[in-house]
């Protein structure tokens, strides 16, 4: 395997649930890579899909009555095709996974240290007290004090921000090649969040892993990523390296969570721009671009047309799903960046401004 | 904890005098017949019948009554003498301890695992043919009366009167210690029937408690680590789910033990809860008395074990 052949590549993804109400399509096609040693945020608002995507990647979704397409290769193998107890093999061992709520991911009954025993023994075979000191090792290692004693604890010992390095302990128990970080820091004080992605980039260093970081933050994004993909309804609508997702924003959506976060250089009086409207149904999505009816650039045509993932011109690490011209966007986004509100900047570049949001939900005036 | 379990065992003792004077107080005023005159049998003279009642005490003051009771009760542990037989109440029951447990243990055993068994099946495939016909009979054995479900297998199995001879059928009881063989295939057909609709409940009662489990984060940390889904389901999904059930299990045992009238009625086994039947009937105070006052300190002690093994069972509770 050549040293550029990335790591996780994630093809076509969709993950559907039949439910009473209709099918949800969670993950509607997405391809993403990871390359070791890297980064990947995933960010997005509730309910766009990273969640599912990235449980699909260890086959979490499978009892749930999840229909997956598309594939996942992982250093060579599709997981989509694996057999449950080949998946098992793989999970916690080359992949692993920490989860937003450490309190309520770790098992409240059993200590700490038997918990992490555990994920050592299911892929080693190695001894109980040798399981035990590589507990003790774990903890030390995300910077637990005392990590012989506090072995013997329970979680509801630990405080909030241990939780989260013992599930990262216990993710990392095997040395995993990617370590898949579900929210890892939203559940925690601001303080906290600091030492944990710190904890997570010194650890990413020392042991040369892959991290899949999914948050709804983009401030962690900032903080950790070196490549972004940008989900909105089951899709990617945008992927680049965080330098340029932060830079050079093409897709309205990724504008929109931009806007939406307050910074310290901003000037006070500048306001806050919430992306209006909320997510839309993954039953029954808006038909084309499904960010259609919250895009205040949305033309006529954008309800029907459905937009690939197409490289921005002059940046080919630069994809974005939007059927706006490359060249109108980046004239937007300088309007946008300097403060303008997306209907002055609209009239500066010479389009019809997007009718109003008639149905806030996004549910059925979508379609017509 | 050892503080703890001082305080309930206290309260534990505060809570049997309370119900020992509650029962010496329904006995001496709901109305049933005179002790007295029950005892005389036919020899009904008023002479006969003053001289017995003056030989249980009968004559004196209500007052003096209880404070006799409660003293001989709580100071010398007796129960008193059975008005019908004249036996010691404390043998009586003691005689009649060892069936009553024998039935009880057993059948929570059978109930426990096959209970258990279902249960776990079932919220394993919610909604699938095999959860719907189980729960579904689940909920006819609950509805199906001891004594009706006694009857039945009695009449199908019992070796006297069954149509099918292949268990031993009502009042074929021998003790364990006499013959551990009789005393196993005797209790067979009991057991089953006191099992039946407990192990319907606890079918029910494990299914729902796991199916929430299963659906905890932790249970999702589990996967991920790469457990197999037994592992996965066992140690973390029942470990969790059974905590309320073991709970129930200890109420329900010490109930029982009082109080497995229905059954030992029925397979006319010789246990505590027959003894209370048939004091009831000959109005033989002391001896209901003494079964109501075991069977409440069964209830007692089952309350304090479950309150401790809960503190061992979930480490977040702690007492202080």
């Amino acid at each position: 395997m050549s040293p550029e052949e990335p790591l996780l590549r994630v093809e076509d993804l969709r993950v559907e649930f039949p439910t009473e109400d209709g099918i949800v399509h969670a993950v509607d096609g997405i391809t993403y890579q990871v390359h070791r040693g890297r980064t990947l945020g995933i960010v997005g608002e509730s309910g766009s899909g990273k969640t599912v995507a990235s449980m699909t990647t260890l086959g979490l979704t499978r009892g749930q009555g999840a229909h997956v397409s598309g594939r996942i290769l992982f250093e060579g193998r599709d997981l989509v095709a694996l057999s449950d107890r080949e998946l098992r093999a793989i999970r916690g061992n080359d992949i692993a996974m920490v989860f937003q709520d450490p309190l309520s991911s770790l098992h409240p009954f059993y200590r700490v240290g038997a918990q992490l025993v555990e994920a050592v023994r299911a892929h080693r075979d190695v001894s109980r007290s040798m399981a035990r000191e590589r507990a003790v090792e774990l903890l030390g290692l995300v910077g637990i004090p005392d990590p012989s004693r506090r072995v013997d604890d329970y979680p509801h010992e630990f405080s909030g921000g241990m939780r989260q390095r013992a599930m990262i302990a216990m993710a990392l128990a095997n040395e995993p090649k990617l370590l898949i970080a579900d929210e890892p820091t939203t559940a925690l004080d601001v303080t906290v969040q600091a030492q944990i992605l710190a904890l997570m980039e010194r650890l990413q260093r020392e042991l040369g892993m892959a991290i899949v970081i999914i948050t709804h933050d983009l401030g962690v994004i900032a903080e950790v990523a070196d490549d972004v993909a940008v989900m909105y309804a089951g899709r990617i609508v945008e992927t680049a390296s965080a330098e340029l997702i932060f830079s050079g924003p093409e897709h309205p959506y990724t504008w929109g969570l931009l806007k939406s976060i307050p910074t310290l250089d901003t000037p006070r009086e500048r306001e806050l721009v919430p992306i209006p409207g909320t997510p839309p149904s993954l039953i029954n999505p808006p038909s084309g671009c499904h960010f259609h009816p919250r895009c205040p650039y949305a033309q006529p045509d954008h309800s029907i047309i459905d937009p690939f993932l197409e490289p921005a011109p002059g940046e080919p690490d630069h994809h974005v799903a939007c059927l706006l011209a490359a060249e109108v966007r980046r004239r937007l986004w300088a309007q946008l960046r300097v403060g303008r509100t997306p209907a002055a900047a609209l009239a500066e570049v010479g389009l019809p401004l997007a009718p109003p949001i008639s149905d806030p939900s996004g549910l059925g005036g979508a379609r017509a | 904890m050892t503080r703890y379990i001082i305080r309930r065992l206290l309260w534990g003792v505060l809570l049997l005098i309370i119900v020992s004077a509650l029962l010496f107080v329904f006995f001496r005023i709901l109305p049933t017949g005179d002790p007295a005159a029950l005892r005389a049998g036919r020899l009904q003279n008023p002479k006969v019948i003053a001289a017995i009642r003056a030989d249980l005490g009968l004559n004196k003051p209500l007052i003096t009554q209880f404070w006799i009771y409660m003293k001989n009760l709580f100071l010398h542990f007796d129960l008193g003498y059975s008005y019908y037989s004249s036996a010691s109440v404390k043998s009586l029951i003691f005689d009649r301890l060892p069936a009553t447990i024998s039935l009880v243990l057993g059948g929570a055993v059978i109930w426990v695992f096959s209970g258990l068994a279902v249960g776990i099946v079932s919220a394993l495939r919610p909604r699938s043919r095999l959860d719907r016909g189980s729960m579904g009979g689940a909920l006819v054995l609950v509805s199906a009366p001891e004594y009706w479900l006694g009857l039945i297998l009695l009449y199908a199995f019992a070796a006297d009167i069954g149509q099918i001879r292949i268990f031993p059928g009502a009042n074929s009881y021998v003790g364990l210690t006499t013959d551990p063989v009789k005393w196993f295939t005797s209790l067979i057909l009991p057991w089953l029937v006191l099992a039946a609709g407990n192990a319907a409940i606890y079918a029910r009662l494990i299914r729902g408690s796991l199916i929430e489990v299963m659906g905890q984060d932790y249970i999702r940390t589990a996967r991920a680590k790469g457990l197999s889904e037994t592992r996965v389901v066992l140690r973390h999904g029942v470990r969790s789910a059974i905590n309320p059930i073991l709970t129930i299990l200890a109420l329900d045992i010490g109930v029982l033990l009082g109080s497995a009238v229905l059954v030992e009625t029925v397979f006319d086994i010789p246990g505590i809860g027959r003894l209370n039947y048939d004091a009831i009937t000959h109005a033989d105070f002391p001896v209901v008395q003494g079964t109501v006052l075991v069977s409440a300190l069964f209830i007692i002690v089952a309350n304090i074990l479950v309150d401790i093994a809960y503190a061992y069972l979930d480490p977040r509770v702690r007492y202080s």
